[in-house]
């Protein structure tokens, strides 16, 4: 067989029921006293920060990493429960999402040690907000067309250019974002290019909210000029970065949030038709559980693959291809189904609204994290055609 | 389970290779190699996997004969093996020996229904049996006035409708007038038609997760073989990203055949956790067979759609298998029915239970 994919049937073990229960009661308690409506995945408090803080007291952010830097040193396992069932109660997770994925490991990884004493606790508690600096206005999904540059000058960097599409710039403490140190070779055109850690709310940055589709500011244009950046704030290797950013995309992409995004219509929708639905409602909502349930335990499949230490940098793309796709088309096909539901179904108007919502998102999720033309090339590349 | 981590499946694999290998088969327009498969397959205990030593059979684990049932088809295996396997698994459940030789098992739809009489007679229709026809024994899952029960009926006593699938493949209709069955047992407690449905539904989705796992190895071959406008065609990013959609395809049908297949073998009784795994399985396996057997045919063009070609053995067959135990409309209707019932709020713990 030239493509020996492999999603073993990996079952969450014991102990991440118990920690579900208890998520689920730590979320039910915040649902009663107000901090977020699980209906309402378009609410304006996306910034929320006494709730994050409150996650953190959980221990529930930076569950897997190491217990000097504030971790829990608990499987990968049990951080995809929290993050799921997060994700299902549309819980606002915007401030520490990004930093408990991707920002935190990251800095385990290349951050001198005592940058990530003072940075990966605060994580943890839930003090703190990250944001990602890859696109810029003329390098998106060509991540290494970026011109940004840092310039060496006494004891670090000087960085001009200007960041886009930079979700939570405008609430986030530190960025990690990649800079031009070098221009690219001839036989390497992804050389030259620095990974750093930036921290934000200085002068020197300028964030400019840019109004989405949604209606919401959630993404920003950031500029920098002359801004300083320290030596030790460099991330790896300098002009490396390249050799830095893959092995993560496997963490970043085969998550429960690469198809979960607008699943809220679909428990809707089954309120709405009832408990007695008719044919066409029923097989409707069975195929849309029957892909949702097959995407999970793909998705979870690669989650216990990476717990047991391996790289499946090709059956994670497929889950966040698949999955996207799956969660892009979902509101439409809700839609559909919806469409003959009594006019007297008590959640109607809820459901109007989240439609609303959730096919106004739709059009980002294959594009968010690696679009889904880059993510078949990463397949492609994985069966060989490339 | 692209690699072979067990000895069933490296003593099936190694027949498959030397007896079933798709091209060979292709080019005997006789059926000359139905026999010797057959009787290799025998030979090494593999028809009669799940059944128990003491009941005549090999006693494998429920587990190996799945990871089986997905290596025939990758080799696209039109012998009745998945079909002996049911029905001694099906006899087994009422303690009833197997017999030597080919087996179904009846009814094959969730539809029909089989009648057991105060005399002990057995009456009824069975559509679309798969390899009725070759079978010298039916394993009958039959509904009396006191419940289920599993008999062994000799397959002559039977009258047999020919038919052939959309694959090829024998898919007979099956009528019993008052047959006396050679053994009759009541069936477990709680096992019913829906059991036996689920279990044939995943056995049929291991098979087409397999040949779909086949189907994505031939294309990705003739993709880097054949060459259009000057270079290899793999080397376009239509057919690259058309390949990239037949391996997730390929996976979705991997996963949740493996993932149904896993959870019945280790289940105590067939709960709605169990049914939603084989349910699903059923219906996602169903589509891939569809959505991917389809971009298979694109990438390999017209050489794909003739008979010399080796593609239609999987492609053709997988598509028929949507239909055996429950068609992908069918357990998506009654999936569909099973979560509207159990209401919105009870969704997602059932997703997550998995």
């Amino acid at each position: 067989m030239t493509a020996a994919l492999r999603f073993d049937p990996i079952r969450l073990p014991e102990k991440c029921e118990q920690l579900r229960k208890e998520v689920r009661a730590f979320l039910a308690e915040e649902i009663a006293a107000g901090t977020f409506d699980p209906h309402k995945p378009n609410r304006e408090d996306t910034d929320a920060p006494e709730f994050s803080r409150r996650v953190g007291a959980k221990g529930w952010l930076g569950m897997t990493w190491p217990k000097k830097y504030g971790g829990q040193e608990r499987s990968f396992l049990e951080r995809y429960v929290v993050t799921e069932e997060m994700r299902v109660a549309n819980a606002p997770t915007r401030r520490f999402f990004v930093a408990d994925r991707q920002s935190g490991p990251v800095l385990i990884k290349y951050a001198p040690e005592h940058i990530k004493m003072d940075i990966l606790p605060r994580i943890c508690r839930g003090e703190i907000c990250f944001a990602i600096g890859m696109s810029e206005p003329n390098s998106g999904s060509d991540l290494f067309a970026a011109k940004t540059r840092a310039t060496k000058t006494d004891g670090g960097y000087l960085i001009n250019g200007t960041k886009i599409w930079t979700s939570s710039a405008h609430i986030a403490d530190y960025m990690i974002a990649i800079f031009r140190t070098s221009p690219p070779t001839k036989e390497n055109r992804r050389h030259g290019l620095t990974q750093f850690l930036v921290k934000m709310k200085q002068p020197g940055i300028q964030v400019n909210p840019i109004g989405q589709i949604t209606g919401q500011y959630e993404f920003n244009e950031v500029v920098f000029t002359d801004f300083f950046v320290p030596d030790d704030h460099v991330l790896g290797e300098v002009d490396g970065a390249w050799k830095q950013a893959t092995s993560e995309l496997a963490y970043e992409r085969s998550g429960p949030e690469r198809f979960l995004e607008t699943y809220y219509v679909l428990t809707e929708l089954v309120r709405a038709v009832g408990p007695n639905p008719d044919t066409r409602s029923a097989e409707g909502i069975g195929r849309l559980v029957a892909q949702l349930h097959t995407m999970r335990r793909m998705s979870v499949s690669v989650a216990g693959m990476l717990q047991a230490g391996k790289e499946p940098v090709v059956e994670a793309s497929i889950v966040k291809d698949i999955g996207t796709v799956w969660e892009q088309q979902l509101p439409h096909r809700v839609r559909d189904l919806a469409a003959f539901v009594e006019e007297t179904a008590t959640n109607r108007e809820t459901l109007e609204r989240q439609l609303d919502f959730a096919i106004k998102t739709a059009p980002k999720l294959t594009i968010q994290g690696g679009t889904t033309e880059v993510l078949r090339g990463i397949i492609a590349r994985g069966l060989g055609l490339r | 389970m692209a690699e072979s981590d067990n000895i069933v499946v490296e003593t099936a694999e190694k027949i498959f290779a030397d007896l079933a290998d798709p091209q060979t088969i292709n080019n005997d327009r006789k059926d000359s190699w139905q026999a010797p498969l057959w009787q290799a397959l025998s030979e090494a205990g593999l028809p009669l996997s799940w059944v128990p030593d003491d009941l005549g059979g090999s006693g494998a684990s429920l587990a190996d004969g799945f990871a089986l049932l997905n290596a025939a088809g990758r080799f696209a295996v039109a012998v009745p093996l998945a079909e002996t396997m049911l029905a001694g698994w099906l006899l087994a459940q009422a303690k009833i020996a197997s017999p030597e030789g080919e087996m179904t098992v009846l009814p094959a739809s969730p539809k029909d229904r089989i009648t057991l009489a105060a005399d002990g007679s057995l009456s009824g229709r069975a559509r679309g049996v798969p390899f009725a026809k070759a079978a010298k024994h039916f394993a009958v899952l039959a509904h009396g006035r006191d419940g289920a029960s599993i008999a062994l009926v000799d397959a002559s006593k039977g009258r047999i409708e020919s038919g052939l699938n959309v694959g090829y493949d024998h898919s007979d209709t099956v009528t019993l007038d008052k047959v006396q069955p050679v053994t009759l047992r009541p069936a477990p407690k709680g096992f019913d038609q829906t059991t036996m449905m689920l279990m044939g539904g995943v056995a049929r989705s291991l098979q087409i997760a397999g040949a779909l796992e086949a189907m994505l190895d031939i294309s990705v071959r003739y993709s880097n073989e054949r060459v259009a406008f000057e270079k290899k065609i793999s080397k376009f990013q239509a057919v690259q990203h058309n390949l990239a959609r037949l391996a997730g395809e390929s996976a979705a049908a991997l996963a949740a055949a493996t993932s149904a297949a896993d959870a019945i073998a280790n289940a105590r009784t067939f709960d709605d956790e169990v049914y939603l795994e084989a349910a699903s399985a059923k219906i996602r396996c169903a589509e891939a067979a569809e959505k991917g057997g389809a971009i298979a045919h694109q990438v390999h063009g017209a050489i794909g759609f003739t008979l010399e070609h080796i593609l239609h053995r999987y492609s053709l067959r997988a598509l028929a298998w949507r239909d055996d135990f429950g068609s992908e409309s069918h357990w998506a209707v009654e999936l569909g029915k099973l979560i509207a019932n159990r209401g919105a709020d009870e969704l997602w713990p059932l997703v997550a239970s998995r």
